[in-house]
């Protein structure tokens, strides 16, 4: 094939690589107070790239040998992700300043993450798959370290380090059984070796289970999600809030592509094991939250119930059910930078401070971010007329839709559940009595980026029409067989 | 008159009101003042729009009328769908009605955080509205589900010392009972297509999903409604609210679950709604004994009204199932008159809390000899509640009394006997607090009603002679829409007949 053509293909990505590449020389020759300056290129790279993305999203197109697709699936997920780590780059500029972690090569890092992301997505053979997920998790092991002098970070990095490269083996275990007993590892051939023989043999369905429970850790969905508490915890904020939100989307649109394309006519052998992660994760999510006292903890928490939600749309199989994920991912994406922006305003006497009690009467002590995170907390809770509502909805329909009756009813009262942790919050800033007032002057970019973040999820339901019509070309890729 | 979006203005006015609120700046005190005018201008202003809808509204048909629809979602097939019957019409101006009183209710007992209080009150407001106005059941699950938000947060902000326990039960409650809702919501969706309430409501639903279908809807409306044994968080919530805020709470929340049941239950799963009738009628019937007695031995004057709302929804709930004319007008007819004369208790017991800030019975006593205009007001209610002839009370239980002796005599004489328990806790009540001699030395300079307050009750009692007087404005209007809501269901019941027999 034309090699002109492959790289017309891969253009974005092209560009991110060149552009880190860039950014790293760079930086490298600046040298002294590159960091900010550095930053904002990234995030020209990242509205850049977005553009790129966007502009490319005409037909279906391959690229190298079938390894690499660009469909309006990946043109989905890719905006998403690229714009959910450009939001967590602007969250991190004045903190990693003020904290003293502004090392050029922290935006660095996060764009070949980013670029590991945008393979991930764009990954049509279980060989590149693998590649972007490699990508991504070093750059991310990396990161989580980025502050080498305190003992909880380097603790989260390692951590990290450990579980994910375990991960990484039993992922890797997987793909070679399915390519042992299946004798390739492209998408579309085993597509149709499935369709041809729908009792696959028992050594690709262990191929298929290792492959989804690696893929599990990356969304840290029970019963891989151990250490999702501790890295959130113990990273810096502002890399939390990058790891809640770019590599989960990118991981969750790999997990859609992987089970519904290759094993995609093997929904029943799947469809058990999704099932349980899903509703373990939603349990789990919502019970574990309760007697949580770090937001950090809780938010790792609130995560992991959230991907529980998500993956009821995977449970269900459908298009409806994809549809159900990309608009929850929307939703996601907007509400979790928003809070961890809230969060990385929780500044007391020059000391960033965790503890959920210190929000005990932001209402009155700081009115407008309380109104923000209370949008965020009831949103995140599902109450209508929030943008978290109609996430739930569409994903909660496409479970009735696949008559998988039983976790619809259970993940809504897991939902009940949530929202008793989620009103914890609420009541601390409105109820109770003010403690002493956070610091003001945190840099504007939090400021705009809480503002505009709190707007979109309150009124996400004037926007939802676009949203869906794209949520629905983008899963319709998926069903085209 | 299709061209002037009225229902929508009627609907979003308060929102128009809660723009102008925010942008006050200034001093606390000013701020607080300004705030209050606002909220009471905006909810005037809606109020007499509101009317504007009784009086284009056409009596003869049960059709929607002041319909609105665009799209919204068209490739899900779920609308902006905007439009009122018989049924919602009068709700729609009870929220209207009531918000005014509230904002006037607050104007000195509320003090701190004002601006916020009166933004909570007209969001409130507008998500009233729009649960009787929506013609779409997504919107109306929207609607039905915010209400939560501005009421948790009026409860936990302003209200008693146990605030914070009492909003989480009444949130968690409610909410687990909705999620349920949204699961049938969905299921129908799934089937029908749409959720299109219109279509929903004549589509026939498969008798074996009506079941399921039926115990969903029926968790969240006996929740709201409340219902027993679902209604514990209702004492709770009533008694830390602040006085506004249980006015609203008596006065139009709990009517979600009887509006609930009467759009959605009967007409969408009419053979289901068959099925449990003998559920309904034990669980009311228990409501009403059992709520009644509790109320006889409490101390608190809030809590002894919130369960006679518990026994008084008793009475809605069978009316409402026993399927005739006379049962679901009168059920109507009580919720309606159950909205003017609780909140007029609430705001009774308001009065003499914002003075003594003590809601204990015995702290009273001998009111009558410092405030007789009080007392008088206070009487009128009371008998209102009691179901004294002349009164609203007496219109609605009577209707219900008739149309359950028609469907099942027993019933009918259980719930008769609510009717005396009734009148035995409000007199208990009313002797306790206002009769007697008044020996509490703290009472002594205790104040009679002040002009303020006065404008509060006089609409309130003007409205209680009216309906008990003269009901026919009020039955008129929702008659041709239940006759024609009995019509369907009849009709519907008679094709699953055969059904039924093959099944027995």
């Amino acid at each position: 094939m034309n090699i002109t053509a492959d790289l017309a293909v891969i253009r974005p990505e092209l560009f991110v690589a060149v552009a880190a590449m860039g950014m790293l020389m760079f930086g490298a020759f600046r040298k002294e107070n590159s960091a900010r300056f550095v930053s904002w290129l990234g995030v020209g790279v990242f509205v850049v790239a977005g553009v790129l993305v966007f502009a490319g999203s005409a037909d279906t197109a391959m690229a190298f040998g079938n390894q690499f697709i660009v469909d309006d699936f990946a043109v989905f997920a890719k905006i998403l992700l690229i714009y959910g780590a450009a939001l967590s780059l602007i969250l991190a500029v004045p903190y990693n300043l003020r904290e003293g972690i502004d090392q050029f090569e922290y935006p660095i890092l996060i764009v070949f993450a980013v670029l590991g992301m945008m393979m991930m997505v764009s990954a049509n053979d279980l060989i590149s798959l693998y590649l972007g997920i490699e990508l991504q998790s070093l750059a991310l092991y990396v990161v989580a370290a980025i502050r080498r002098d305190t003992l909880r970070s380097s603790e989260a990095g390692l951590k990290y380090f450990v579980l994910g490269a375990l991960s990484s083996g039993i992922l890797l275990y997987g793909v070679s059984l399915v390519y042992g007993f299946a004798g390739t590892t492209n998408f579309e051939v085993l597509a149709n070796i499935f369709v041809a023989d729908e009792n696959a043999s028992i050594g690709v369905i262990v191929g298929i289970v290792f492959i989804a429970a690696g893929l599990a850790f990356k969304v840290s969905a029970v019963p891989f999600h151990m250490w999702t508490p501790d890295v959130y915890e113990g990273a810096p904020t502002p890399v939390t809030a990058f790891f809640a939100v770019a590599p989960k989307i990118a991981a969750m649109a790999l997990f859609v592509r992987v089970m519904l394309e290759p094993f995609g006519d093997l929904v029943l052998e799947w469809q058990q094991v999704i099932w349980f992660v899903s509703l373990a994760s939603m349990v789990l999510g919502s019970f574990a939250a309760i007697p949580q006292t770090n937001i950090k903890r809780l938010m790792a928490y609130s995560s992991i119930g959230h991907m529980g939600f998500v993956l009821v749309g995977l449970a269900a199989g459908n298009e409806q059910g994809v549809v159900g994920i990309l608009v929850y991912l929307t939703i996601y994406l907007f509400m979790t930078i928003g809070t961890f922006g809230c969060i990385l305003a929780m500044k007391r006497a020059g000391r960033m401070v965790e503890d959920i009690d210190s929000l005990a009467g932001l209402s009155k002590t700081n009115p407008l971010m309380a109104l923000a995170l209370a949008i965020f907390m009831f949103s995140m809770a599902g109450i209508p007329p929030l943008g978290g509502f109609f996430a739930k909805f569409f994903v909660f329909k496409a479970a009735i839709d696949a008559e998988l009756y039983v976790l619809a009813v259970a993940g809504l009262l897991t939902s009940v559940v949530g929202a008793f942790y989620y009103l914890r919050i609420v009541k601390l800033m409105y109820f109770d009595e003010s403690s002493e007032p956070f610091d003001k002057n945190l840099g504007r970019e939090i400021t705009v980026l809480v503002t505009v973040t709190a707007v979109i999820t309150a009124f996400f339901f004037v926007g939802l029409g676009p949203v869906l019509t794209g949520a629905e070309t983008a899963a319709a890729v998926l069903f085209a067989a | 008159m299709d061209s002037f979006p009225i229902l929508s203005l009627t609907t979003f006015l308060p929102l128009v009101g809660v723009a102008f609120i925010m942008l006050i700046r200034g001093d606390e005190h000013n701020v607080a003042r300004n705030a209050r005018w606002a909220a009471l201008w905006t909810s005037l202003a809606t109020f007499v729009i509101s009317l504007l809808l009784w009086l284009n509204f056409d009596k003869s048909t049960a059709e929607f009328q002041f319909v609105e629809k665009f799209e919204w979602l068209p490739s899900f097939n779920i609308a902006y769908h905007m439009g009122i019957d018989g049924i919602s019409l009068f709700f729609v101006i009870l929220s209207t009605f009531l918000t005014p009183i509230c904002v006037l209710a607050s104007w000195k007992a509320v003090t701190t955080r004002v601006k916020e209080y009166m933004i909570a009150f007209l969001v409130l407001e507008t998500m009233m509205i729009g649960t009787f106005a929506a013609l779409d059941f997504m919107m109306f699950y929207i609607f039905f589900e915010a209400v939560l938000i501005p009421m948790f947060i009026i409860i936990g902000v302003w209200g008693g010392p146990r605030r914070v326990y009492a909003a989480f039960k009444f949130f968690l409650y409610t909410l687990a009972g909705s999620v349920l809702l949204l699961a049938a919501l969905l299921t129908l969706y799934f089937e029908v297509g749409t959720t299109d309430i219109p279509t929903l409501i004549a589509y026939a639903v498969p008798p074996e999903m009506q079941t399921w279908l039926w115990l969903a809807f029926f968790a969240s409306f006996a929740v709201k409604m409340p219902m027993w044994p679902v209604h514990t968080w209702l004492p709770d919530a009533h008694v830390e609210a602040p006085t506004a805020g249980s006015v609203i709470l008596a006065g139009v929340l709990l009517k979600m679950g009887g509006y609930g049941f009467l759009r959605f239950s009967l007409p969408m799963l009419p053979i289901a709604s068959e099925q449990f009738v003998p559920l309904i009628y034990t669980l009311s019937v228990i409501a009403i004994i059992y709520t009644s007695l509790v109320a006889l031995a409490q101390e608190d004057m809030k809590k002894l009204i919130a369960y006679s709302s518990v026994a008084h929804m008793g009475f809605v709930t069978i009316g409402i199932f026993t399927a005739t004319q006379q049962g679901i007008d009168g059920a109507m007819f009580q919720m309606l008159s159950h909205g003017i004369i609780s909140a007029a208790l609430f705001l009774c017991v308001g009065v003499v809390y914002d003075r003594e800030h003590s809601r204990e019975i015995a702290h009273y006593g001998g009111l009558v000899e410092r405030m007789p205009r009080y007392a008088f007001v206070f009487m009128i209610f009371m008998l209102g509640s009691v179901g004294l002839p002349g009164t609203g009370g007496f219109v609605g239980e009577f209707l219900i009394l008739v149309g359950a002796f028609q469907d099942n005599t027993w019933v009918a004489a259980l719930a008769s006997t609510g009717v005396i328990l009734g009148a035995a806790y409000m007199l208990y009540l009313y002797r306790r607090v206002i009769f007697g001699k008044l020996d509490k030395e703290h009472l002594k300079q205790i104040l009679d009603l002040e002009p303020r307050e006065i404008a509060i009750f006089t609409p309130l009692v003007i409205l209680v002679f009216w309906m008990g007087i003269w009901p026919d404005p009020f039955l008129s209007v929702f008659d041709a829409t239940v006759s024609n809501l009995l019509q369907n269901y009849q009709s519907a019941l008679a094709i699953a007949e055969p059904l039924n027999l093959a099944g027995r």
